[in-house]
């Protein structure tokens, strides 16, 4: 590797960001003033190379204290790691959350997502950028979904510094946001994960029983809430007989695609390449999907729990926790339930005195869509830019760092705890005979009681909504989020597990459960959901790079066209979209024309 | 001529192509069967020396059992599997991915495509007049090479080229995202502030003409170039020890431009700036 840098510098600060995190440079090779020692012997190389996985979080470290990237500091952290500053620059590029142009300090990221949309969004952002004006030293952003959806419209201010401050408001106002952008560190706190879950202290729970039971800060209260007895029964069993009773217990991945999990840890455990990695995807960022939040704002020691046992069972020793960026609540809380929980001994070297070690480790998006596909995830960790990669091979044979890898979804993970505590066989006893356990559902949009439900697979989508309090004049819902796809108001006895929507022509997807009533118009919607899908392609194949911009553009000119004027285009929208499903290299492209497609054929859009 | 190394020996695999038994070599892919066949697959992005990127998809295949369709260039071929390569489903993916590429960048330099697009009745038009595309000016920033983004198809071939597979100078990757992703250096700089060494590798992997010398570039806006007026010889450059192959392209006894044979087995097409750019002395008639 023949490396070229620059001649732009740092400036004190960004090298403290960067210093802050890699420690002080030993040599001028890396960036440290020139020694004698400099003179005979080069370092770098291989051992530096190894630390490309920190690329990543040395951008969000200047990101956090300058609030942008500047040549220098980008320059500086690829000679702290060895990365070639073209590839860093593309990297750094890549992510929404990083700016590789002067900005101001602070950033307000107004969501303009379906929810928030519906509920004023549009209005909200003019009001803001009216009152702010220039000058302000606020650069307002409009944002994809924030997983914010129950308290739509929603806002998150994030000010740059030591330490970097952020404020969420949601419900927004033009007020409240302003005044969260101008002083995040002192603005109100926001309410507990709990109103998130309407149906929270309710007796029968499984996924849910601890948000708003327990202190989510709070190791000792949640062991006195029953946890760490799964990872107890987890150590009973053994790896093999953790396996066992998943298998048996019909768990399937919740993030969307529905892959029995025994299965995938099976395959992982038996890689004889070592060592083996555990990623929890909590880069929830298919908009109107909030419950992998709830779940980790409500009983953040859970998930940490679930991902010591699925490590345990599939031979990982280290678990990367790989956070959205826009959650940091869930970032701080996390945190500090992994610092505690170390601290205990319940991570470490000596895993509850049973000789297993594993430790977990957060790593935060910057602002990705893409990076919740489990390749690009990878990637996204590993320090290069979040783009899928081919399967075959897949990541139980060669995942993160090239080695057997096992990933869940956190709902998936939560899961493997009322497995554990009742067995296998009483787990399995609920739902339906395909789709075992409880599920969560994000539900959203014109309904009385928003926030995340929990209901056993089979319960009929107009259960869900009667639990939240449907509101008069349902014209549709949309159903598994932005990939999914929209059914109509007469269908609402879809069961909701993943055969009854897929013989309803429709799928769970994420579990979101979106409602619009007659005042949403339709076309603006779905113009919403294409320009999702063009902003949030990663570029790498032709059928998505080129076909989400298409399929906007095709929108755009039928927006306020109906019947023969807009055939040809919903004709040009088929053929298009069924290209990218069918030849797009991962999930995003391929179910980008999903919503779109169910939108002319359900609902009659455009009729 | 070169000579090819044959490597060591592989055992057969046994597998359906088009209904017909087809037998190649373990580690094979789709597409190398394909070619063994005689079956003419378009590709774009796939490269003789580089790994495939399969980015661009125009050599989508259908395989029995899989959800989706599949890039022929870098699926490995496997015992039993049912291969068809010509269906309806193949043919429209790669129309549409056809018209997608040819609405969004030029290829009029790209060899084959104006083909594909007859033999796939793509219609590119039919997109509208307010298709977005590239539309931007060529970078000249220096005397021997010419980006063109508005022809780049963005197969990432010379960003491999020029980082780990080939050169190691590590001088250009994607930056950005989406529709707005372009192959860039760092701080998206001129190539001239770049860590770029001027090897030329990147254009001669460059499918589409996105990447130029300087030469071909002036001559085509001259309206002198002439590509069935070139002659090509291939002989050793004279700079060094190594011994690395040149291919001279010369109209009306000048040299135009140099590449580098592919089947070498020391270079696989390699040249440094003084082999690629170098030949100026060769002609100096002074």
């Amino acid at each position: 590797m023949d490396l070229h840098f620059g001649d732009s510098k740092p400036t004190d600060e960004e090298r403290a960001a960067v210093d802050a995190l890699l420690g002080p440079p030993e040599s001028s090779w890396e960036g440290a003033d020139r020694s004698d020692a400099d003179l005979r012997w080069a370092r770098g190389g291989r051992e530096a190379r190894d630390r490309r996985d920190l690329l990543l979080p040395g951008l969000h470290a200047v990101n956090d204290r300058i609030g942008w990237i500047s040549e220098g500091a980008l320059d500086y952290l690829c000679r702290r790691l060895t990365v070639p500053p073209a590839e860093a620059y593309g990297v750094a590029t890549f992510y929404a959350m990083f700016s590789v142009k002067p900005r101001p300090a602070t950033v307000l990221h107004v969501c303009t997502d379906l929810a928030c949309a519906a509920a004023g969004a549009p209005e909200l952002c003019a009001g803001i950028e009216t009152r702010l004006g220039l000058g302000s030293g606020v650069s307002v952003e409009r944002s994809p979904c924030l997983g914010l959806c129950e308290r739509a419209p929603a806002a998150l201010a994030i000010k740059a510094g030591d330490p970097v401050r952020t404020a969420v408001s949601a419900p927004a106002t033009v007020e409240e946001a302003v005044l969260a952008a101008g002083s995040p560190g002192s603005a109100p706190e926001e309410p507990p994960a709990a109103l998130a879950v309407p149906q929270a202290g309710q007796d029968g729970l499984m996924l849910l029983h601890r948000v708003g039971v327990v202190d989510p800060s709070s190791l000792d209260d949640y062991r006195a809430h029953g946890g760490y007895t799964a990872l107890r029964r987890a150590f009973e069993l053994g790896p093999a007989g953790v396996i066992r009773e998943v298998t048996d217990s019909g768990l399937v991945g919740r993030g969307g695609a529905a892959f029995p999990t025994g299965r995938k840890w099976q395959a992982t455990a038996s890689q004889p390449d070592r060592p083996h990695y555990l990623v929890c995807n909590a880069d929830e960022s298919e908009p109107g999907t909030f419950k992998d939040r709830v779940l980790m704002e409500g009983d953040p020691y859970a998930l940490i729990e679930a991902m010591t046992i699925a490590g345990y069972a599939t031979g990982a020793h280290r678990g990367y926790l790989y956070l959205r960026g826009e959650y940091p609540r869930a970032l701080h809380l996390l945190e500090h339930a992994i610092g505690q929980a170390r601290a205990r001994g319940l991570l470490g070297d000596d895993v509850l005195g049973q000789g297993y070690a594993f430790d977990i480790e957060i790593r935060r998006g910057a602002g990705a869509y893409i990076c919740g596909e489990e390749t690009a995830l990878f990637n996204s960790i590993e320090g290069y830019r979040g783009e899928p990669r081919s399967k075959p091979p897949f990541p139980v044979e060669k995942g993160l760092f090239g080695k057997p890898t096992v990933e869940n979804n956190v709902e998936t993970l939560v899961n493997v705890l009322p497995i554990l505590t009742m067995g296998a066989p009483a787990y399995a006893a609920i739902g339906t005979g395909r789709s075992t356990g409880p599920k969560l559902f994000c539900v959203s949009g014109s309904v009385m009681r928003p926030g995340v439900y929990e209901v056993p697979f089979g319960a009929t989508l107009g259960d869900v909504l009667t639990l939240a309090g449907v509101r008069e004049g349902l014209r549709a819902v949309l159903l598994g989020g932005a990939a999914g796809g929209f059914v109509r108001a007469d269908e609402l006895d879809v069961p909701l597990t993943f055969e009854g929507t897929r013989e309803a022509g429709t799928t769970l997807g994420s579990g979101v459960v979106m409602a619009f009533d007659d005042s949403v118009p339709l076309p603006r919607l779905l113009l919403r959901i294409a320009e999702f899908f063009r902003d949030e392609s990663c570029g790498q194949c032709v059928p998505c790079r080129v076909g989400t911009v298409r399929q906007e553009e095709a929108l755009h000119r039928i927006v306020e066209r109906t019947g023969a004027d807009a055939a040809g285009d919903i004709a040009l929208l088929r053929e298009v979209g069924r290209a990218m499903r069918d030849a797009s290299i991962c999930g995003l492209g391929q179910t980008a024309w999903n919503a779109v497609e169910s939108a002319i054929d359900r609902l009659g859009a455009y009729e | 001529m070169t000579v090819t190394p044959l490597g060591i020996p592989r055992r057969m695999l046994e597998f359906t192509l088009d209904g017909e038994e087809a037998r190649v070599p373990e580690g094979s892919t789709i597409l190398d069967a394909c070619r063994a066949a005689g079956k003419d697959v378009p590709t774009l992005c796939e490269g003789d020396t580089l790994r495939p990127k399969n980015a661009c998809r125009v050599c989508v295949v259908e395989v029995e059992g899989a959800r989706t369709l599949v890039p022929a260039c870098s699926r490995k071929a496997e015992p039993g599997m049912e291969v068809r390569t010509d269906t309806e489903r193949a043919r429209h993916s790669r129309k549409v991915v056809l018209e997608l590429l040819a609405s969004s960048v030029d290829l009029s330099t790209t060899p084959k495509v104006a083909g594909w697009l007859k033999e796939y009745e793509a219609k590119p038009d039919r997109f509208g007049p307010d298709a977005a595309r590239l539309n931007e000016e060529p970078k000249v920033d220096n005397d021997l090479y010419v980006r063109d983004y508005d022809k780049c198809i963005l197969c990432y071939k010379c960003v491999d080229a020029c980082g780990d597979q080939w050169q190691n100078s590590f001088a250009i990757s994607v930056a950005g995202r989406g529709f707005d992703a372009r192959i860039a250096v760092e701080h998206d700089a001129p190539l001239t502030d770049s860590a770029c060494v001027y090897c030329g590798n990147c254009i001669e992997v460059c499918p589409t003409g996105a990447l130029s010398f300087k030469s071909e570039f002036d001559m085509r806006a001259a309206g002198t170039w002439d590509e069935s007026a070139q002659t090509e010889t291939t002989t050793v450059c004279a700079y060094c020890g190594v011994g690395c192959n040149l291919t001279l392209h010369v109209q009306d006894n000048e040299i135009v431009k140099v590449t580098s044979p592919h089947d070498n087995p020391v270079t696989h097409g390699n040249l440094c700036i003084k082999g690629r750019f170098g030949y100026q002395h060769v002609q100096n008639r002074d």
